[in-house]
Parts: structure tokens; C-alpha cells; sequence
């Protein structure tokens, strides 16, 4: 599916392309002028984001096409050959642009204007936004911009976006360079056919000669602030020991800070699941409506919270300067399973969600480093692992200690947060040796300055790509939902196994307290009793024979079917098939009781705690998320990667499985 | 000699990169020309990368990357 923006009227409206380094301030501008009036889509066929917004040029409305942040048009990178692509106008739905705006930092002038220089080979009339004048100014430098101007030939207008300064400025400079277009002084006449490397020469030849003549540097290295932080932040031990502390303190105000919105969404998509069953007749649409679709979205947007909070980091670690000193820090290490040092945070953010984390691969350039990154970012434990790992050890570990002080359930947390890593490791190392081969990713990355972050950028940045998931994943999320809860309705069972009211009631409440004994006499739920014999019922039964020699019966078979949606659904589902209702959460008595004591046919004990640590290990590695899924697809474009991902993930899940199942009673575990 | 063997703080000219690939040619579209003055100013925690300061900006290479680049003291 393709998320092609409408192709507006390109008669009427100007079209202006909005192009600089990364880090020059170029989104900044781009809120600064088009406002509220933005969109966000992706160019055909490829995951480069496409933002565009309308913005007033002379009393004409003009199309504003954000480029994305490039050091260099020469198409060696996707970024370049979009962008290449944008200014010839050889990009479906977009017309060629009228004018480009060239921004450029002034506190990092020379290298900024080589893509100026490349700019101007399009025939396109260029305008340059210079901007960080007030930072470069505090610098006590001097830039006499009338000079820069005459000597490149086009114009130079000063803005501070944030400020609102010269964006009136900007937009007359535009409309005049759109009736008599400036004419650059750079030229590569003759130099063309000497090759690349003297082209560039050329260029950087010319730059050197433009800003001689309009800036006065002050001594340069006395003033530079970044240096001073990173003698801290960067530093061989310290540095280390910092970025640690900044996770940690990330992670930790993202799982404390969801917590109540979460609780929040959660009831009130049962508030709004209560609603439309109170105004619906009872019959298939309300159950569709309510246990189908509300359940199954809400499930999934629960998490909106926690994905908002680690985009809002994210957002603010990116504009800050310290993500790209945080893949300065963990480059070494990336790099000996053969990834690059940008890998090092969509991995760790994967550790809260793995969309989030897939969605900020974006950054890696090379895209076999990237798909490599994407494969691996599900393996980190994320957070809806939690309840199932919460729910294992609270039924068979709680309370056990190792060494007489550490407790046992902190002790198998960490060595199953643990096997997600080393298997992450492992599995990068092999991908990155075979189909993923690649040459060692080079590392040529700006260090760029540090900065306050603009609060506008960073919310808007975190809004966009929230919802870039909300849309993405939606639709898929409803699909699989309603899939699933159509496995677990149909076939409608006889009414006249229904019990009648009291003896159900009874029943329950001899459950909860834990005291029913018999499985085997019990008297089920409506809900229990509809769950075995619907067509999920049957594929548990139809799957027994693979995974009972994990030790799992059928009934985990069901709940382990109904967990590919979503692995918190796991908890839900047991409760349904204990008969417990299924409003149980992880640490309910009731639940853990019933898991304890749950029989098979044979009445043979199903749990015991070799089962509940093989769960968890399956749980490390198996791909159970559809959200997952449908963002890989997206990220990728590729159902081939995305369905290996399910495959291997799933099988090395099975293997791991079953050599801790069949191992632990090797040992004589049991 | 090569920047790879630069010590930490030392200053140098850009005399030229090597090789013809896309690592070289990205080298010098970040402004590392001949003719131009860089400094190293850091190692990363395990002694790769290398940070280095050209064109008054901080630019990260890999030590494979900076044996490309040829310069003079």
C-alpha cells in the first residue's frame, strides 16, 4: 500500500524544496513556516519520510517539500537519490520545484555550503536561510552576510526560526529570485571532465574564497562548548557510566510515567467495550464489536503511552546532539557482531518496544545494516513480555532465594532479559556473515554541536511518528484481531451445555478460592467451555503433538496461538481456560492457583517449574506480536524479511524450548 | 603519514585520501581536502573511533577510515 500524498493542482501553487545538512536547523524552519498545515507520508516504494506543508510566498500559496537532511546530492544514500530525485521533478505526484531553500548553519559555514554548491547544477533558483547566527555570534565570530551573498552569487537571508526572525525576509528573497533568479558565482565549467575528486575540490576551493572574504573567526577552539562537555560525556570510563545512567533513567520514567495513562486506556476501552454491549442486542455484532475489535485495538494501543514516552526521548536525545555521542561510545562493540554504532539505540529502545525501535533504524544509511538492526531489535525483552514473565514467576518462584539473599524471581528476570541479548548477538553475527553480508558499514559521522532542544521540533517529531504507528499498524491490528477472535467464537457450541446459573457461579467461586481439587469434574465458564471447542480449541489440540515435547499441553497450546497477537494476551487467554473469568490480571491468586493446579486428562500435573521457565525462554524469542509484524513490513517493504523474521524467531523459540524442556529433565528437573 | 597514527591532540594537514570507492569520496565531500587542517581530539572508550575537528565541526571515523587519509604534521 502505497501512503502517496494527494497530488494537489500543481498550476496554481509554487513549489519550494526545502534542502540542508542534518543538524542545520532545517526542520526548525519547516515547523516555523508551514505551522500545523503539515503532512507526513513516505516517498514510493522506500521508508524515506516525506513531509510537506504549505507556506505564503508573495501573496501566492506554495507547496514546502522537506527535503531530508543530506551532506551531499551525489546519490550515494537513499536520502540523496530522493532528494536528487525531487529536484529534477522526477518524483511521482510532485512537480519540479520553482525555488530551494538552502539552509545553512553559520557556526559550521563551509561545510554547509557544499551542498549549496551541488544545489546549484539543478537550474533552480536558490535562496539561502542561514541559520544558528545568534549561536555563532555568542561565539564573538563576525559574519557580514551582504559580502557572503555578492560573493556566491544568491541570496542570504538570516533566520531564527524559533524566533520567527527573517521568515517574512525569506519569503520576499524567494519571490523575487522567482521573477529575475540570482546567478550563482560557482561554476564547474572544464572541471567536469577532470573527475569526481576535482570537482569537489573545486567546490570546497570555492567556498574557502566566499567565506574568507565575509567572516572573522574568532580563535575558534577557545569558544567550542561541545568540546568542554565531551571531555565529560565522552570520556573513556565516565562517558560509558554516563550513557548507562541515561538509560537507565530513561526506562525508568517511561515504565513509571505509562503506568497510570495506561491504566486509564485500558479502562476505558472496557468503558467503551461496556457501552456498546449495553446498547447492542447480545448476538454476533456485539461480541464482534466488543471481544473482536475494541479488545483486540485496545490491546495494542494500550501501549500508546509507553511508545509516545520513548519517541519523546528519542525525539529529545536526537536534538540534543547526544544520540550521535552515544554511537560514538558503543561503536566498538557494535561492530564486532558487524553492526554500525547508530544500531546501538533502536536496540535499546526496543527494550520498552521493539516499534518504536524498529521505527528509529531510519537512521542507519546502509540498508543491510539496517534490515540486520530490524531483524534482531524483537529478540530485547520488551515490556509486554513483562506480564508473562510477572505471571510464571509469581506461580513457581516467588519467594525462593539463591545465596540465601538474592531472590530467585530477579535472578531468572535478568538471565531471561539476558538470553534475548545473546541471541540478538548471535544472530546479528550470523545474518552479517551470510545474507546480510556487507563490508564493515563505514563510520563517518558529524559529531554535531550540543544544543537546547527546540520543544516544538521534539513534540512535533514525537506526535508524527505516534501516529505513523497508530496508522501503520492499525489496520493490520484490526485484521489479525478480528481473525483471531473469530478462531475463538466459532464454532458456536450447543447452548445446552450451558450450566445453569448458580452451579457456574459455584463453581467459580470454588476456583477462586483455590479449593476445587478435580479439574476433571468441574463444571466450566460459558466462556471456558466456548474456548475448547471453537476452531482455536482445536488447532491447541491439533498443535499438542509439536509442542508437548516443551512440555506444553493443549490448553497452552491455545493460549499460546492466541499470545501471536499480542504476548500479553497470554495472560488473558489462561484465565479464560482455567475458568477463572478473564479479568485476571498477571498477579491474581485465583489465576496462579488454577495454573498450580491444572491437570491433563490423565490427571497428571501440567505446570510444574521446568514448564514455566520453558514458557518464558519461548516467550524471549518467539515473534509474538502482530504489531511487530505489520511495522517490519512496513520498515522493509518486503513480506520475504518479514516473514523470515516469524520463521526463525519462532523456530529458534521451539529449539530453545524444547532443549530447556527436554534438558531440565535430563538434569532431573521435573 | 597516516591520520590513524596521529596522536590524540595532534594537529595536521590534509595532504590527500586514498582510494577511489565511496568511503573516499564521502570523506572528502565532509570537507577533508588536501590543504586543510584537522586535529584529533579523541578516542571513543575502546580506542575506535576517532573523533576529529576540521572546517571548525567534530567529525567520528573509524581508525580503517582515517588510514586513508594521508597527511603531514
Amino acid at each position: 500500500m502505497r501512503d502517496a500524498l494527494p497530488n494537489e493542482g500543481s498550476s496554481g501553487s509554487l513549489m519550494i524544496a526545502l534542502a540542508g545538512n542534518p543538524n542545520a536547523g532545517k526542520t526548525t524552519l519547516f515547523n516555523a513556516l508551514t505551522g500545523l498545515s503539515q503532512k507526513v507520508a513516505n516517498y514510493p516504494g522506500v521508508t524515506v519520510e516525506r513531509k510537506e506543508g504549505s507556506w505564503a510566498v508573495g501573496g501566492r500559496s506554495a507547496r514546502l517539500i522537506d527535503l531530508p537532511g543530506l551532506y551531499s546530492l551525489d546519490a550515494t544514500s537513499i536520502d540523496e537519490h530522493i532528494a536528487s530525485d525531487v529536484l529534477r521533478g522526477e518524483v511521482e505526484g510532485l512537480s519540479k520545484p520553482d525555488a530551494v531553500i538552502a539552509v545553512v548553519d553559520a557556526t559550521n559555514l563551509e561545510r554547509n555550503l557544499y551542498l549549496v554548491t551541488q544545489l546549484f547544477e539543478y537550474g533552480v533558483p536558490v535562496v539561502i536561510a542561514l541559520t544558528m547566527i545568534d549561536v555563532f555570534e555568542r561565539q564573538e565570530h563576525e559574519i557580514d552576510i551582504k559580502r557572503l551573498s555578492a560573493a556566491i552569487g544568491v541570496p542570504v537571508v538570516a533566520v531564527n526560526a524559533a524566533g520567527g526572525r527573517g521568515t517574512d525576509e525569506l519569503a520576499d528573497e524567494i519571490a523575487s529570485a522567482l521573477d529575475v533568479p540570482p546567478e550563482p558565482r560557482f561554476h564547474l565549467n572544464g572541471v567536469g571532465s577532470a573527475g569526481d575528486n576535482a570537482k569537489i575540490f573545486a567546490r570546497y576551493k570555492f567556498i574557502s574564497n566566499a567565506v574568507q572574504e565575509s567572516v572573522r573567526h574568532n580563535d575558534l577552539e577557545a569558544h567550542n562548548f561541545s568540546e568542554r562537555i565531551d571531555r565529560v560525556l565522552t570520556h573513556r570510563f565516565f562517558g560509558l557510566l554516563i550513557l548507562v545512567g541515561v538509560l537507565l533513567v530513561v526506562f525508568q520514567t517511561i515504565f513509571s510515567w505509562a503506568a497510570l495513562p495506561m491504566d486509564l486506556l485500558e479502562q476505558g476501552f472496557g468503558a467503551i467495550g461496556d457501552g456498546v454491549r449495553a446498547s447492542l442486542p447480545e448476538g454476533i455484532l456485539a461480541d464482534l464489536l466488543v471481544d473482536g475489535i475494541i479488545a483486540g485495538v485496545g490491546g495494542v494501543l494500550v501501549f500508546l503511552p509507553q511508545i509516545l514516552l520513548l519517541f519523546l526521548f528519542i525525539s529529545i536525545l536526537e536534538d540534543t546532539g547526544y544520540m550521535a555521542r552515544a554511537a560514538f561510545l558503543m561503536d566498538k562493540l557494535m561492530s564486532r557482531v558487524g553492526l554500525h554504532g547508530k544500531a546501538f539505540l533502536p536496540l535499546m529502545s526496543s527494550f520498552a518496544c521493539a516499534i518504536p525501535g524498529i521505527m528509529a533504524t531510519r537512521t542507519i544509511e546502509n540498508q543491510r545494516d539496517r534490515f540486520a538492526t530490524i531483524m534482531i531489535a524483537p529478540f530485547m525483552s520488551c515490556s509486554a513480555r513483562l506480564p508473562v514473565y510477572t505471571l510464571m514467576i509469581a506461580a513457581f518462584f516467588a519467594g525462593q532465594t539463591v545465596f540465601g539473599f538474592v531472590s530467585l524471581g530477579a535472578v531468572l528476570m535478568l538471565a531471561m532479559y539476558g538470553l534475548g541479548i545473546v541471541a540478538a548477538l548471535v544472530v546479528a553475527f550470523l545474518l552479517k556473515r551470510t545474507v546480510l553480508r556487507s563490508p564493515p558499514p563505514p563510520f563517518i559521522m558529524e559529531l554535531p554541536p550540543y544544543r537546547i532542544p527546540n520543544v516544538r521540533t521534539v513534540l512535533q517529531n514525537m506526535l508524527t511518528r505516534a501516529w505513523l504507528f497508530v496508522k501503520r499498524a492499525g489496520t493490520v491490528i484490526l485484521a489479525i484481531s478480528i481473525v483471531l477472535w473469530a478462531l475463538m467464537y466459532f464454532p458456536r457450541s450447543e447452548p445446552a451445555s450451558a450450566t445453569p446459573a448458580l452451579t457456574q457461579s459455584e463453581a467459580a467461586a470454588d476456583e477462586r478460592t483455590g479449593e476445587s481439587g478435580d479439574a476433571a469434574v468441574e463444571i466450566p465458564l460459558p466462556e471456558s467451555d466456548q474456548l475448547q471447542h471453537s476452531y482455536a480449541g482445536r488447532l491447541g489440540h491439533a498443535i499438542e503433538p509439536v509442542i508437548q515435547p516443551l512440555g506444553f499441553d493443549w490448553k497452552i497450546g491455545v493460549a499460546l496461538i492466541a499470545s501471536f497477537a499480542a504476548r500479553e494476551v497470554l495472560v488473558s487467554t489462561l484465565s479464560i481456560i482455567y475458568n477463572v473469568g478473564k479479568d485476571q490480571t498477571e498477579e491474581s491468586p485465583s489465576l496462579i492457583s488454577a495454573i498450580r493446579q491444572a491437570k491433563n486428562e490423565h490427571g497428571e500435573t501440567v505446570w510444574t517449574p521446568l514448564t514455566a521457565l520453558t514458557l518464558m525462554v519461548f516467550f524471549v524469542l518467539a515473534m509474538q506480536c502482530m504489531s511487530t509484524v505489520a511495522i517490519v513490513r512496513r520498515e522493509t517493504n518486503s513480506w520475504k524479511w518479514t516473514l523470515f523474521m516469524v520463521a526463525y524467531m519462532t523456530g529458534l523459540a521451539y529449539l530453545a524450548a524444547f532443549a530447556t524442556y527436554q534438558g531440565g529433565r535430563l538434569l532431573g528437573f521435573s | 603519514m597516516r591520520l590513524s597514527e596521529l596522536k590524540i591532540g595532534g594537529a595536521a594537514d590534509v595532504v590527500t585520501v586514498h582510494g577511489t570507492g565511496a568511503v573516499s569520496k564521502r570523506l572528502m565531500e565532509m570537507g577533508i581536502v588536501p590543504g586543510v587542517k584537522l586535529r584529533v581530539v579523541k578516542a571513543a572508550p575502546f580506542g575506535d573511533p576517532i573523533e576529529i575537528r576540521l572546517r571548525g565541526y567534530s567529525l567520528a571515523v573509524r581508525k580503517t577510515e582515517a588510514e586513508a587519509i594521508e597527511v603531514a604534521e
